[in-house]
């Protein structure tokens, strides 16, 4: 049944989750599209980041989000350790497109059953004053759990886009993924560089993770729901733009939404893949790519 | 293992499963080993395309399960033997594999990898949302009453997992001899010399992922028979994925035997840990082996193995 209510409701709605979704897809855009670290656990960590956020706020009733920004050293720091082992055993030896995946392989596993061991695989939801509240304008209703993640995710993708384009070693990131001889050569260490790159990626999962547990439940294996949705929003945002990586992300969050409103719900995850085949097939360098 | 010894070496390996079903009484040994040599032909069929070749399918328990979902489809339409299940399942996971393949590796191996995964949530989506085979629900499949020469129907899948796990490493074995085995070899070791030595990587690269879709597929047919109850959760479950990518490397990818040994060793292991301790906990201790294998001793035990004997010789 189609009425321009509806209509009106799934784009807004769709717009509010392309947000989250570009919080959830801007680690992967600096892991993969500017270091080339195919981190496909990406979304294991952003569940675990869910996770942190939920266990301190069952514990302490701190807001999830504030959780979320508290852990981003942690991620940070597993991020630095991470990248460290990933250089030591399969980078530096050139051996990333096999071992290298199926190292990230074992880790989105380790992290999956490990979460499912402690918390089992119940769903698991946070408590905040504006999770259940609503606004709305006109006819269109935004509930508050999609506007905090929206707007958090704006305020991320920006201080990212500043961070690359303004301090001194955002611009060497950028560096190291067009031309890592150059940067060697300009005397600084690609390896360090890439090191702190990936620390960040990771700390946005924690971020991401709080957003995620705001907007629903939350249960370990959910994160294997995302890889086809982040690689495509990476894939059509360009490789490594974060601007892109918004635009695609909003395009992914309504058409998702549509197909959500209009043919049923438990199609929506087979909207990111048809998403991702036509990214890889027609324009694999991305929808503002060179 | 003698270049001449292995056919006469897998004929009776045949006879002698087929032997024990007519020895043992016990079902439950059968059942057990069932798993495991689902498992050998898994790894088998990843390591075509993953150590051959270099490309890492994630998606194994995807073509897995759709060849598990073909035969209940069969067995619900037209109520088909089990060796027709067998061959449908093969041809329509290997067209699954090519059409995935046709699409992504023209670009980096990458895409290929990520579009696996995709995949497998893909096609549980469509497997969720066919009533036909039983949606989200799930649904029953009844065995055969009776089989020829066996006693219970069990004994019969496992004798039939044995023929399909040794049909799956002989085919693995003759590509890894053949002309088709070095041309693989050679775009895993560098695609672009490969390509400008005229070896025509892109067929080559769709002949692997077709190879081993199929034999996932044939893996997965007859499940259903073996478990009488399949859903999309337990057809797609994860740890296919992951077992199927463990065992080549843990046992080693370069070789036929490596996925074998990894299959079989692992296999066994989980087999014993499911009964003894929790399966979540054996499936984590899974993940390790595999993260740790692939740091420490990429080569796999048949490499490892193969590294001690040569050491040895040279004293």
């Amino acid at each position: 049944m189609f009425t321009f209510d509806l209509l009106a409701n799934a784009i807004v709605a769709g717009v509010l989750l392309g947000g989250f979704y570009t919080a959830v897809s801007l680690g992967l855009t600096i892991a993969f599209g500017r270091l080339d670290v195919v981190n496909i656990a990406h979304p294991a960590f952003v569940i675990l980041g869910s996770y942190t956020a939920y266990m301190v706020n069952a514990a302490f009733g701190v807001d999830p989000v504030l959780a979320g920004l508290a852990f981003t050293p942690a991620f940070f720091a597993i991020g630095v350790g991470i990248y460290r082992v990933y250089h030591a055993s399969f980078e530096r030896r050139g051996d990333e497109s096999l071992r290298g995946l199926a190292f990230f392989f074992g880790l989105m596993f380790i992290v999956e059953v490990a979460l499912i061991l402690v918390y089992g695989v119940d769903y698991r939801l946070v408590d905040a004053p504006y999770i259940g509240a609503t606004v709305s304008f006109g006819f269109v209703g935004v509930p508050m759990r999609m506007l905090v993640p929206f707007a958090l995710a704006l305020i991320m993708t920006i201080a990212l886009q500043q961070y690359f384009v303004r301090t001194f070693m955002g611009r060497a990131i950028m560096a190291v993924s067009q031309d890592r001889l150059a940067l060697q050569l300009m005397g600084a260490d690609p390896t360090r560089v890439k090191q702190l790159a990936f620390g960040i990626a990771l700390a946005t999962a924690s971020l991401a993770g709080a957003m995620l547990i705001v907007i629903g439940p939350v249960e370990p294996s959910m994160g294997r729901l995302y890889i086809g949705r982040v690689f495509a929003i990476v894939v059509l945002g360009g490789m490594g733009s974060v601007g892109g990586t918004l635009i695609a992300a909003l395009l992914l969050g309504v058409i998702e939404s549509l197909t959500a409103t209009f043919y049923g719900p438990s199609w929506a995850p087979a909207v990111a893949f048809g998403f991702l085949l036509f990214a890889l097939a027609v324009r694999p360098q991305g929808l503002f790519g060179r | 293992m003698a270049a001449k010894a292995f056919w006469p070496v897998a004929i009776a390996l045949i006879l002698a499963a087929i032997g024990l079903t007519q020895l043992l009484a016990n079902e439950y040994y059968f059942f057990a080993a069932y798993v495991v040599l689902q498992f050998v032909v898994l790894a088998t069929a990843w390591n075509i395309l993953g150590g051959y070749t270099g490309y890492v399918n994630f998606g194994s328990a995807a073509f897995f399960a759709v060849g598990a979902y073909c035969s209940v489809a069969l067995i619900k339409a037209f109520d088909a033997p089990l060796p027709v299940l067998i061959l449908a399942a093969g041809a329509v996971s290997g067209l699954i594999g090519l059409a995935t393949g046709y699409l992504t590796l023209r670009l980096k191996g990458v895409y290929f990898a990520i579009a696996t995964l995709a995949l497998a949530i893909v096609l549980e989506t469509f497997i969720t949302n066919w009533d036909f085979v039983g949606g989200a629900s799930g649904t029953f499949v009844l065995r055969p009453k009776e089989v020829w020469l066996f006693d219970s129907y069990i004994k019969f899948l496992f004798a039939v997992m044995m023929v399909l796990a040794v049909a799956a490493v002989g085919i693995a074995r003759s590509i890894e001899r053949s002309k088709l085995g070095r041309g693989l070899a050679a775009i895993r070791d560098d695609e672009v010399a490969a390509e400008c030595m005229g070896v025509p990587t892109l067929r080559l690269k769709l002949l692997a992922t077709t190879i081993s879709g199929t034999l996932m597929g044939v893996a997965g047919a007859p499940y259903p028979y073996y478990v009488t109850y399949l859903d999309p959760l337990s057809a797609f479950n994860l740890s296919y994925a992951v077992n199927a990518i463990a065992m080549p490397m843990i046992g080693g990818t370069m070789t036929w035997l490596g996925p074998v040994v990894g299959a079989l060793l692992l296999g066994t292991a989980q087999q014993v840990a499911t009964v003894t301790i929790s399966s979540e906990l054996n499936l984590l201790i899974v993940g390790v082996m595999l993260v740790g294998f692939v740091i420490l001793a990429p080569e796999g035990i048949v490499g490892l193995v193969r590294k001690t004997i040569r050491r040895g010789r040279r004293r």
